[in-house]
């Protein structure tokens, strides 16, 4: 029942083979280009509106101009506070989303920085109470709002509303590609804290010992696959027998090597990054995307998110790493497809975007490097709340933020703009 | 006050007609709208080519408008209006077509509105209803018009304190009136413990807050009343007319609407007060949107409905007469139709041809219109004094 304000997820059962999984229906896709726009926000997790500077205010629905002075409208990042004023509990709805989950408690919050807007309400918020906004994607990958008492509270993610929004570990099952990858054991371990059900561990070679594995079978909840991605076979073959259990998908390998075209260059070296890099994530996604793709309303456990670590490079090329910073460019513009043929089945495509990691291979960069940990703790924290694109790190942010800001310039700095 | 606004005298409206409602119809809007206006010239005796101007009021009809419409009916027309208002669009089609005939622009224009109901026209109408509603309405819950209302609902019913019973009164006697209609969606007489134990729809919304989606068409005339006396139509005079938009964007849920900015000129121009009215048509997709019209329009304070209308009688034969033919709450909302059901009642009954449910004695009639939750509000509000020529 929505709004007892103390509902716990229910654990989820196990499944009966025999009933039919759940179509993966969405909520509606429709919006108006600049409401479109709103998701770009969502996906990072910022609070951004339309908002006034002449009037100081921001605006809400999305307009073209301002409805007090009909000045031209920008977005910013404004106050998440607000009062609840209003509220009902849905019982019914014409679209085949909703009706599957009804009751769907949904308010109008009178925000401090002006405008009301109706919002999805969080079940411990209560008329007349102060809340806070997150700005989140939903399962059409669409952005919405979602009023809450407290986003930062305990038990904040014990809510089946918000539970749509977010890809939260919690009781679902996990697929580390490469366990062995710096990030991997962190990974592994953050998964467990996390509550995550079981988490498959994915390790090629597994006849290589090393204090990696064993720290990972130390593990609970833990079990090792076996699975090369260098090899069609060993995809395919771990897809058929656990691909319709991988609730979550994080994609960790990583084969960083410096060098650029002229300056420490093997095309030797280049062509097996590709192969393990480029192709390892085209025979993952074809190998475990479609299993993904039809078990996205699949209960508390659905499949919710296939995610990829990958280089902030991957926006703009760092010479002194440059091959590995293209292959990481051409796995993100994989994504984008991945993105567009995932869409509709309620699964998120999921980009960690990180800078040099504290590992042998980064030896000669200078900090600051990221911490596995710190990497394992903000992803898993980024699918709890339900990010798209989750920057870690001060580099990652940095490059990310310059990005946004001109391309062409970042491209001008990362290629000898310092130089003098 | 602003400078007075000129009087629609010697402008009459005649004809009302309306074609029995149907729960689901695989027919076009057309055909609806081409039913309507066929039997309407037929109980008038007029023939289409003596029509030269029409104001078009649809939902369904979409991808045409009015000129797309236009072209499929066949009549040549010197003055043509798509009036895309709602439940606003028979005010609205009543005084661009009362100017008309006034000025000489027309000289006899059908006012016609009309939805079909197929299976899925319901979902698919809200599903693109805005932009607004595309971005910042639909996605939350889809409870369209439903979900929106409850919103508006709730805020108003903690905002003055108001119990269910106020609605659910509303909704009992609009039901006894339904019940002398041909072709209500809702054919059983309503009970108040009925209202209020039935299932929730959207709290504070239960099932008999809501209308039921249907098919059908609604239309009258406006002509001169030099012609409408020459042809021995009955016919009513207009006494005032007031529109008004966007009024009070900055609510932050609604609880009022442009009657209340109009109110001191709209009485002043009818030169009547809200105690003089025998009947009053409100716009019902709602109870608590009547109630929002009433308080507006002065019948009584913001706030203090359930003090008035508890103790009153709403049904026709009532001490405060209310959408005598059920309104869309008992009869149904046919889409566009619903902003002319209460207007083409009225002047039924300022003309004394209402049947079974006749007001008696009926002579002067408020009829009030509220069009288009764009996104969150009804953005289009209007009202009409009618007076029975009699």
């Amino acid at each position: 029942m929505a709004g007892t304000g103390k509902d716990k997820l229910p654990q989820p059962v196990k499944k009966n083979p025999q009933l039919k999984t759940a179509a993966p229906l969405v909520p509606p896709l429709r919006r108006s280009r600049l409401g479109l726009r709103l998701a770009g926000f969502a996906a990072r997790g910022e609070f951004c509106l339309p908002f006034c500077a002449a009037c100081d205010k921001a605006v809400w629905p999305p307009r073209d101009a301002c409805p007090g002075c009909l000045a031209e409208l920008d977005w910013r990042e404004v106050d998440r506070r607000g009062e609840l004023i209003a509220e009902s509990v849905l019982e019914t709805s014409p679209e085949l989303y909703f009706r599957g989950r009804m009751p769907w408690r949904i308010g109008t919050v009178q925000l401090a920085c002006g405008p009301s807007i109706m919002a999805h309400l969080h079940q411990e918020v209560q008329v007349g109470e102060q809340v806070e906004m997150g700005l989140h994607l939903d399962k059409a990958q669409r952005a919405v709002f979602m009023a809450y008492k407290n986003r930062e509270g305990s038990s904040v993610n014990e809510d089946s509303q918000l539970r749509e929004l977010t890809s939260d570990p919690k009781y679902r099952r996990v697929l580390i590609s490469d366990a062995r990858s710096p990030a991997g054991l962190a990974l592994a371990r953050a998964l467990a804290a996390a509550e995550a059900k079981e988490i498959f561990a994915g390790v090629a070679e597994s006849w290589r010992r090393d204090a990696v594995l064993e720290a990972l079978e130390a593990l609970d909840h833990v079990t090792i696959v076996p699975l090369d991605l260098t090899d069609s076979g060993s995809v395919k073959e771990l897809a058929a027998e656990i691909g319709g259990k991988v609730d979550i998908l994080i994609h960790t390998a990583d084969q960083p090597r410096p060098g650029g075209l002229l300056d420490g260059s093997s095309l030797t070296l280049a062509q097996e990054m590709q192969d393990r890099l480029v192709t390892g994530y085209m025979r993952l996604a074809s190998q475990f995307g479609p299993a993904m793709r039809g078990r996205g309303a699949d209960g508390v456990n659905s499949a919710t998110a296939f995610v990829t670590v990958l280089s902030v490079y991957a926006h703009a090329n760092w010479p002194s790493y440059g091959t590995h910073s293209a292959c990481h460019a051409a796995v993100y513009s994989l994504s984008q497809c991945l993105r567009a043929e995932m869409l509709g089945s309620g699964v998120r495509v999921v980009n960690a975007y990180i800078g040099p990691l504290e590992q042998d291979w980064y030896e000669s960069v200078l900090p600051p490097k990221l911490d596995p940990q710190r990497l394992a703790r903000d992803l898993i924290k980024g699918l709890q709340q339900g990010l798209e694109d989750i920057y870690i790190g001060d580099v990652a942010r940095d490059v990310a933020s310059r990005f946004r800001e001109d391309a062409k310039l970042l491209e001008i700095e990362l290629t000898g703009g310092g130089r003098e | 006050m602003a400078q007075a606004r000129a009087n629609y005298d010697g402008v009459v409206l005649t004809a009302p007609m309306s074609l029995p409602y149907q729960r689901f119809s695989n027919q076009s809007a057309h055909w609806w709208l081409l039913g309507c206006l066929r039997e309407m010239l037929a109980s008038v005796a007029i023939r289409p080519d003596e029509i030269d101007g029409l104001t078009v009021s649809s939902f369904t009809l979409h991808p045409d408008s009015a000129v797309g419409f236009a072209q499929h009916s066949g009549l040549d027309l010197r003055w043509l209006e798509h009036i895309p208002m709602g439940g606003a669009s028979g005010i609205v089609g009543l005084q661009r077509a009362a100017r008309a005939v006034q000025c000489g622009d027309a000289s006899i224009i059908a006012c016609l509105a009309g939805d079909t109901n197929q299976l899925d026209s319901f979902r698919q109408t809200l599903s693109r209803f805005s932009n607004f509603s595309n971005d910042a309405a639909w996605p939350y819950g889809s409870g369209g018009a439903n979900g929106y209302f409850a919103l508006l609902t709730d805020y108003y019913m903690r905002r003055f304190d108001t119990p269910r019973e106020l609605f659910g009164k509303i909704a009992v006697d609009q039901r006894s009136n339904a019940l002398l209609l041909e072709g209500a969606m809702m054919t059983r007489p309503l009970s108040l413990e009925a209202y209020l134990s039935a299932r929730m729809i959207a709290s504070p919304l239960g099932l008999f807050d809501c209308v039921m989606p249907c098919a059908g068409a609604e239309s009258f005339l406006v002509m001169s009343e030099e012609m409408a006396s020459q042809r021995k139509l009955p016919f009513v005079r207009i006494k005032a007319v007031m529109e008004h938009h966007n009024a009070f964007a900055s609510d932050p849920v609604q609880f009022r609407g442009g009657w209340q900015k109009e109110q001191e000129r709209f009485w002043h121009d009818a030169g009547s007060n809200p105690p003089d009215m025998d009947l009053i048509q409100t716009y019902d997709d709602y109870p608590v949107i009547s109630v929002m019209q009433m308080e507006d329009l002065g019948f009584f304070a913001k706030g203090k409905a359930a003090e008035f209308l508890l103790q009153r009688d709403l049904t026709w034969q009532g001490d405060f007469p209310h959408n005598t033919s059920g309104g869309q709450l008992s009869a149904g909302q046919a889409g566009a139709a619903g902003g002319f059901i209460g207007l083409v009642e009225a002047v039924r009954q300022l003309t004394g041809q209402a049947g079974k449910r006749q007001v008696v004695g009926a002579r002067l009639g408020l009829v009030s219109g509220f069009g288009m939750v764009n996104y969150d509000r009804g953005v289009c509000s209007g009202a009409a004094v009618l007076e029975g020529a009699v």
